[in-house]
């Protein structure tokens, strides 16, 4: 025992003793509490402010307050900063307090879970937060596993248990461990307790499906491997109850480990808007500069000799003393360029749209009862530039559920149209039917019913080939525990058409067939694998004939007919083809009639190769194929991996949208294509579709490779030839390698697999993988680690700087969602892990169109133009300052009233843009799905970039330079009709001022392109509130009581009644939005965006035109066997030793417009074209 | 029923309001609307330019400057700072009447009013009439709040201590004989500075408020004796004061000095003839090469003359009607494309 305290840094290895507290806690193992949480009571107050103080912006408002407090420097009182600061601190810290407090409650609601341990011989209820390293749980059907355990013992024979690992992996079946033989045998708690054994094992990784460890019981060593643990996140199934050890606990656990920290999510606009207000601090810092030098020049030219009347201060004796102090004096007046009201705005507006989304109806399911949830608030309009989706296949994309769709039996195709006919009702015919099945097709029951052979034997063969178990608690009342999903489904369309798949045991399989009991003895089971893609099961049926009844994927079953079979298998492969084409899983169906002699020979063979020592897989399969042969095809069966509702429409709009579509998932690479066929991510008409499934670095370089050079080549052919059409000019110079995989066109997908994306993603290859990836229309990787998940989005982010949006439902989607600029967690299933982590949650796929679409877009057009205008606002405002400083000496005296200055922010100006922010549209939400070529501009950040930030503040200056320069040129000369100078201070700041809020006011107007009732308030309200404002500021009633605060007295009054104050600001006014209106109106007709159209036609209420259809239907296509899809090798071993298992598949619903991208591709070709404008491609261009 | 209620409860509210479909105007910048808008502005504008342009000429302005810092002009004796109590005198001739009513105003260039140090140096609590402020007055005022023996200078700071002190009286000569053109100070000051914002204290007699201070440093007389004809007209309600306390935006800038008493000859304005001015120059400017003057101006609807008011107008306007042309133009050419 050398290691007794080494392990809280770098555990190498982790010792474990049963049952002994006292030796694991030397070792300071982690304890099964979990803490997602960031602050507790004492921590949150300094905590919070030193994080909050770590944004940019609140320490540079933090360090304005300062400068405010030195009575030198102060141009302005302490209060126009300290108030809006104190704002946002508070808000901010209120937000933080309430997120912490649910992860509080979430954090103990887990800890504060129940599990049984065993303490000193007896079962104790614990919570979980109490179980530590080393001891022995007891975890029951339907658990939750608490921690990473050992399996010890199970109430199942051989130490059995089976687990869903849904919320580790994703993947539903049921998977099989099984205890180490000699603990197995403990069996009861009293064993257990005396169970002194010590597990040395791997120190904690994130790595799912790898355990390595010993046992050292009673002197001897037995090695442990992934199939004896049992991982926290689990749950148990289909078994009474089990015991396990605990070996890693709470953030040890797989599950922690593979959950990444929690990151602090930005916006790119976040981003930017950092940078800009960094740039702007610079150019503050120069504004200040120019004008600190100014007052020195000035100090020393002209104010030295003003001394008689204004006397420099005493600390103030030379004029470069006087600019140092000038310099911060307007560094504090022009700060204004970046308000604070900047970040409490931003936050509000998206708060609102936060709401919008909760508020969505749209986006409420009606079946799960749940809304959609902004979880966070400040992504929003994020939403509107996503590019890349990266999707968890299961309970994201389908539910999880397969029906038995359709069948082919000898020849004949049945199952209609779910629209055109009605659920068939099984009970009359059937006691023993499952009342959940759904089929519509009476033609196949009557045929049933009047014993036709092939259809008997069709069912028959569905109720006997297969490796589930049945339950049955009582009489007629039967459960199956399928492996997968998709046998279940079949042998639940056996049992509904008569063919009652009843119990099974080693030896004999029982079934009801036409409500007759029968007993096959079952001979063989010919076991599912990977290569084969087929089971085969081998019965003896009561008449003594024996019969081998296969099923298997098309692909291999066709081969193996008996030659006479040509005529139906032609049709089958019709059907196949027509069934793939939809999007079904397939398996096509036989049987063979064996002899006694055949039999026998060939049980001889499986037993001498069952026997062999050496290469006994390969033995046994060359055994199989020996009697898989000559078999007669019974036809063939189509099962409906049900998909979410509205999958196929929302990935053909979202990548109409250009937003490219990943999938992954840890399902078997099969099912993985499959799904992507039925959602129409991959179609038959693609170019092609690139496998990548290399084991070692060099093939999957290889196959990246030749992938690329496949894609260049193809694109060369069918791109230029489809140029040439188009425009007749000839192709253009062949581009360097790296551009020409930007120009890729044809359509190409990936599919690669999870232990080739692990080479892909080392550092030397993860270039060569985006390059080829991202020049792919879908990419699927399949059999990836929930890291693996995280590491390609952390990937694209990296290398394509695009923004990216990941959405899964399991707790194996956490590490992407939160890796992921914008997580999306699918709620009303099961597991919540997933939405916990994620930022928005609804409980339909179908809803990310809605979300990105409408919601995103919106938002982000919202918040850009509300940025552009804040911008341009605060300019206007601020730079008078700078103006008017070359005419008071540099003084840092303000043009405007303190007052004014305190309140234009908060107060004037903020409610219009505000609700310009919130409820601004330029189109409606119809029409942002009609047009998904919509949402382009916010992928291409054309709305809020560098530019047009540059176009704002120059507006902004231009507006400062005509608000300061007009009236100066007006007032300087005039006087009031009563003789009396208009060109006192107070005048002319009330004209400016005015002038200012009118001009911005008017900016409002026209940026704002919907005006809901609330715009009318508070734009008119706002405008109304300076006028009242400023009277009572003016007014004497204040002055009286404040004589020193308000110097303004009188002015508002005195100014407003001047009709030229009046001539001076719509003169200011014409010529601050005169050239804005004319600018804009010249764009709208020389350069019209798609929106402007969009709203155009819908505002002139012309006829609405649709996009074009997509070519209707599905041509024939590949056939895809969904036999192999779930399945996993192994049970039918299982079973013949008297043990267990399962198997899956699935479909979907036909959506029209497809070949979009190929239409897209030829439309931009033709943007290209530099034909002269005319009407037929105005039409094009709007409409997409 | 329990779960019914709690579906309704979930799915959120079918209102305009959350489900974002309020009704709403959506303008659009339609040719049908900006063309004509922008030819209605510019005719408009070019109509008030030319009002305002028109307007603005009949105004009659004069100006004189007296800095005398070039030797041949009257005042250039006075403008050495070392003289003190110096006089001159201005003559111009006008040659017709000068349009009544005619406003006199002093000028002065190059001076600094809007500096933010000055415009702060003042105690607002003292000149509003509080006591307590005579005694100790605010910092803000420094360096003119106490005097080199720490007596507090009422009224306190830079711009009262630099008050305009030069004095001016107009003569008019016609057929020989001198008259004195007289000149109303009433009035001349904001009516809000006058009435609520400048406040003597309520002590009889003045002078017995101002105990224990001492006037301004550049000040010849204390604040209770600034207009010695009128005891009104003193303390910090004298008009001067006031006129001085109301202080320019801009270096340069002009402040009414009086206004022609319009009895008498003088009833529709300045009659022609010869005037003099007899200025009493006290007020040094050309240490911080400042300039003084006068100007005599009349006024219209609009004020004083504003040439540059109407001009703006004028192009302002013509600017909108060539871009509605121009927009014109663009429009016709690439239609809108509304047959879509």
């Amino acid at each position: 025992m050398t290691h007794l305290v080494c392990c809280v840094s770098a555990e190498e290895e982790r010792r474990v003793r049963a049952n002994d507290r006292e030796y694991n806690e030397k070792f300071q193992y982690a304890s099964n509490c979990i803490m997602t949480s960031k602050y507790n009571i004492i921590t949150f107050l300094p905590v919070n402010l030193f994080e909050q103080f770590q944004e940019v912006a609140n320490t540079y408002f933090l360090f304005l307050l300062i400068l405010q407090l030195i009575p030198q420097i102060s141009s302005l009182s302490w209060f126009t900063t300290i108030v809006p600061l104190a704002l946002v601190l508070s808000i901010t810290a209120v937000k933080d307090a309430t997120d912490d407090y649910f992860r509080h409650k979430s954090d103990n609601q887990v800890n504060n879970r129940q599990s049984q341990v065993l303490i000193r011989g007896s079962l104790q209820n614990e919570k979980w937060m109490n179980v530590r390293v080393g001891d022995i749980i007891k975890l029951e059907n339907n658990q939750f596993v608490a921690a990473d355990l050992l399996l010890l013992s199970s109430t199942e024979p051989h130490g059995l248990c089976y687990i869903e690992t849904a919320e580790l992996d994703g993947e539903t079946n049921m998977k099989v461990r099984q205890s180490v033989s000699v603990t197995s045998e403990l069996g009861d708690p009293n064993n257990l307790a005396s169970f002194d054994g010590e597990v040395v094992c791997e120190p904690p990784n994130n790595k799912l499906d790898r355990f390595s460890g010993t046992l050292y019981w009673r002197e001897k060593k037995y090695s442990l491997t992934n199939q004896n643990m049992l991982l926290r996140g689990c749950v148990l199934r289909n078994t009474e109850a089990c015991y396990g050890l605990v070996i890693f606990a709470g953030p040890d656990t797989k599950l922690m480990q593979n959950s990444g920290r929690t990151k602090f999510k930005r916006t790119s606009i976040d981003r930017l808007m950092n940078t800009l207000v960094l740039w702007i601090f610079g150019f503050l810092v120069c504004m200040g500069m120019i004008l600190a030098v100014g007052n020195a020049g000035w100090e020393k030219e002209v104010g030295s000799l003003f001394q008689s009347y204004l006397a420099w201060d005493t600390p103030v004796n030379n004029f470069l003393f006087s600019a140092f102090l000038s310099f911060w004096s307007y560094v504090i007046i022009l700060n204004t360029v970046v308000p604070i009201s900047l970040y409490v705005s931003v936050e509000v507006i998206r708060l609102g749209h936060s709401y919008f989304i909760n508020w969505d109806q749209q986006m409420f399911c009606s079946q799960c009862n749940t809304a959609a949830e902004a979880r966070t608030t400040t992504l929003n309009e994020e939403l509107g530039q996503v590019e890349y989706i990266f999707s968890d296949k299961t309970g994201t994309l389908t539910q999880n559920i397969m029906t038995f769709n359709k069948c082919s039996i000898n020849g004949q195709s049945y199952g209609k149209d779910t629209h055109n006919t009605c659920r068939l009702d099984f009970s009359p015919f059937n006691p023993l039917a499952d009342p959940d099945f759904c089929f519509y097709d009476d033609k196949l029951l009557e045929s049933v019913k009047v014993g036709d052979s092939c259809t008997h034997e069709f069912f028959r063969l569905l109720s006997l080939c297969h490796t589930v178990m049945s339950e049955e608690k009582s009489e007629g009342e039967l459960v199956y525990k399928a492996q997968s999903p998709d046998e279940g489904a079949l042998v639940t369309a056996a049992r509904n058409f008569g063919f009652v798949f009843r119990s099974r045991t080693p030896g004999t399989i029982t079934t009801t067939e036409m409500g007759r009991t029968v007993t096959y003895s079952l001979l063989a089971i010919l076991d599912f694998n990977n290569i084969r893609k087929r089971m085969s099961v081998i019965v003896r049926n009561p008449e003594g004939r024996i019969r081998l009844y296969c099923k298997g994927a098309d692909t291999v079953l066709l081969e193996r007919l008996h030659p006479c079979n040509q005529e139906v298998m032609s049709i089958t492969s019709d059907h196949l083809n027509e069934y793939a084409a939809d999007g079904l899983r397939t398996l096509a169906l036989a049987y063979r009639d064996l002899s006694e002699d055949e039999w026998e020979a060939w049980s001889e063979s499986h037993r001498f190769a069952d026997k062999a020592t050496d290469c006994r897989e390969d033995r046994l399969a060359a055994a199989y194929e020996e009697v898989e042969q000559n078999m007669m095809l019974l036809g063939a069966t189509a099962i409906e991996d049900k998909l979410q509702e509205g999958v196929p429409e929302t990935i053909a709009i979202l990548s109409l949208a250009n937003i490219k579509i990943w999938v992954l998932t840890g399902d078997k690479q099969e099912t993985a294509v499959n799904i992507g066929y039925s959602c129409k991510m991959l179609t038959d008409d693609m170019t092609e579709v690139f496998i990548i499934s290399g084991h070692t670095v060099q093939s999957v370089r290889q196959e990246l490779r030749r992938a690329r050079e496949r894609m260049i080549e193809l694109s060369r052919g069918s791109g230029g030839g489809v140029g040439k059409q188009l425009h007749g000019s000839p192709l253009p110079p062949p581009l360097p390698l790296s551009n020409l995989m930007d120009n890729i066109s044809g359509e190409f997908a990936l599919v690669i697999n999870g232990h080739s994306l692990a080479h892909a993603l080392e550092a030397d290859m993860e270039a060569e993988f985006v390059s080829t990836a991202c020049a792919c229309k879908a990419v699927i990787c399949c059999r990836v680690t929930p890291l693996q998940k995280a590491q390609v989005v952390e990937l694209i982010k990296k290398r394509k700087k695009a923004v990216t949006l990941a959405i899964g439902d399991g707790a194996n989607d956490i590490s992407m969602i939160k890796s992921a600029h914008i997580g999306v967690g699918i709620s009303g299933q099961e597991g919540i892990q997933a939405v916990l982590a994620s930022d928005y949650s609804f409980s339909q796929f179908r809803f990310l169109q809605r979300l990105l679409l409408v919601h995103g877009r919106w938002s982000y057009l919202r918040m850009c133009r509300f940025l552009c205008y804040f911008f341009y606002k605060n300019f206007a405002f601020t730079m008078v300052h700078f103006w008017f400083g070359f005419f008071c000496g540099f003084s840092a005296q303000t043009v405007y009233d303190q007052y004014f200055i305190t309140l234009f922010n908060i107060v004037y100006t903020s409610l219009p843009v505000l609700a310009m922010g919130i409820f601004d549209q330029d189109v409606p939400d119809h029409r942002s799905l009609e047009y998904p070529k919509l949402y382009e501009p916010g992928q291409l950040n054309l709305l809020f970039n560098k530019r047009e930030f540059f176009i704002c503040i120059a507006q902004g200056i231009y507006t400062s330079v005509v608000l300061f320069f007009v009236p100066y040129a007006v007032l300087s000369n005039a006087t009031q009709s009563n003789g009396v100078p208009l060109a006192d201070y107070q005048t002319f700041a009330v004209t400016t001022a005015t002038a200012l809020v009118i001009v911005v006011s008017v900016q409002v107007v026209l940026d704002t392109g919907f005006w809901t009732v609330f715009n009318h308030v508070f734009v008119w309200g706002s405008l109304g509130s300076y006028f009242i404002i400023m009277f009572a500021l003016h007014s004497q009633t204040l002055f009286r009581i404040f004589p020193n605060q308000f110097h303004f007295v009188g002015s508002a009054q005195s100014t407003l009644l001047q009709p030229v104050v009046w001539l001076t600001i719509a003169l200011a006014t014409a010529i601050c939005i005169v050239p804005v209106l004319a600018f804009r109106f010249l764009k709208l007709d020389l350069k019209p965006q798609l929106s402007d159209t969009v709203r155009y036609t819908q505002l002139v209420r012309q006829k609405r035109r649709k996009p074009p259809e997509g070519r209707l239907g599905a041509r024939g296509g590949s056939r895809r066997s969904g036999y192999a899809f779930a399945h996993q090798e192994g049970f039918g071993e299982l079973i013949t030793s008297g043990k267990n298992m399962r198997l899956s598949s699935l479909a979907l619903a036909s959506f029209a417009s497809r070949h979009s991208s190929s239409w897209i591709d030829t439309l931009r070709r033709k943007k290209h074209t530099h034909t002269p404008p005319s009407g037929r491609q105005m039409t094009l261009k709007s409409i997409f | 029923m329990v779960k019914q209620e709690s579906e309704s409860a979930n799915r959120p509210d079918n209102t305009a309001f959350t489900q974002q479909r309020l009704p709403a105007w959506q303008p659009i910048l339609s040719a049908g609307i900006v063309i004509p808008g922008f030819v209605l502005i510019g005719l408009a504008f070019i109509g008030i330019g030319v009002a305002l342009f028109v307007t603005s000429r009949s105004i009659q302005v004069l100006e004189l400057d007296y800095t005398g810092d070039s030797n041949g002009s009257p005042c250039s004796s006075c403008s050495q700072s070392v003289v003190t109590n110096c006089k001159c005198s201005l003559n111009f001739t006008l040659t017709t009447l000068f349009q009544g009513p005619v406003f006199f105003y002093y000028g002065l260039s190059n001076y600094f009013q809007n500096y933010r140090r000055y415009g702060a140096s003042k105690d607002d609590n003292q000149l509003y009439g509080d006591l307590s402020y005579f005694t100790s007055p605010s910092s803000s005022c420094s360096p003119y709040d106490y005097d080199s023996s720490k007596k507090p200078i009422v009224p306190c700071g830079s711009i009262a201590n630099s008050m305009f002190n030069d004095t001016f009286t107009l003569t008019w000569t016609v057929n020989g004989t001198t008259n004195n053109v007289p000149l109303d100070g009433k009035g001349i000051a904001w009516w809000t500075d006058y009435n609520i914002k400048y406040r003597n204290p309520s002590v009889t007699p003045l002078k017995n408020a101002f105990n224990g201070t001492v006037k301004p440093i550049n000040w010849a007389k204390p604040a209770y004796e600034l207009d010695a004809s009128d005891p009104s007209n003193n303390g910090f309600v004298n008009q001067d004061f006031l006129v001085w306390m109301r202080r320019a935006a801009l270096p340069n800038f002009r402040k009414l000095y009086r206004r022609i008493d319009a009895s008498g000859d003088y009833q529709k304005g300045l009659p022609a003839g010869n005037y003099t001015i007899d200025i009493a120059y006290n007020y040094p400017v050309r240490a911080f090469n400042g300039a003084k003057k006068i100007v005599f101006s009349n006024v219209s609807w609009m004020g004083g003359r504003n040439e540059f008011l109407g001009i703006a107008y004028l192009v302002i306007g013509s600017l909108c009607v060539v871009m509605s042309i121009v927009m014109l133009i663009v429009y016709a050419k690439f239609k809108f494309p509304d047959e879509e």
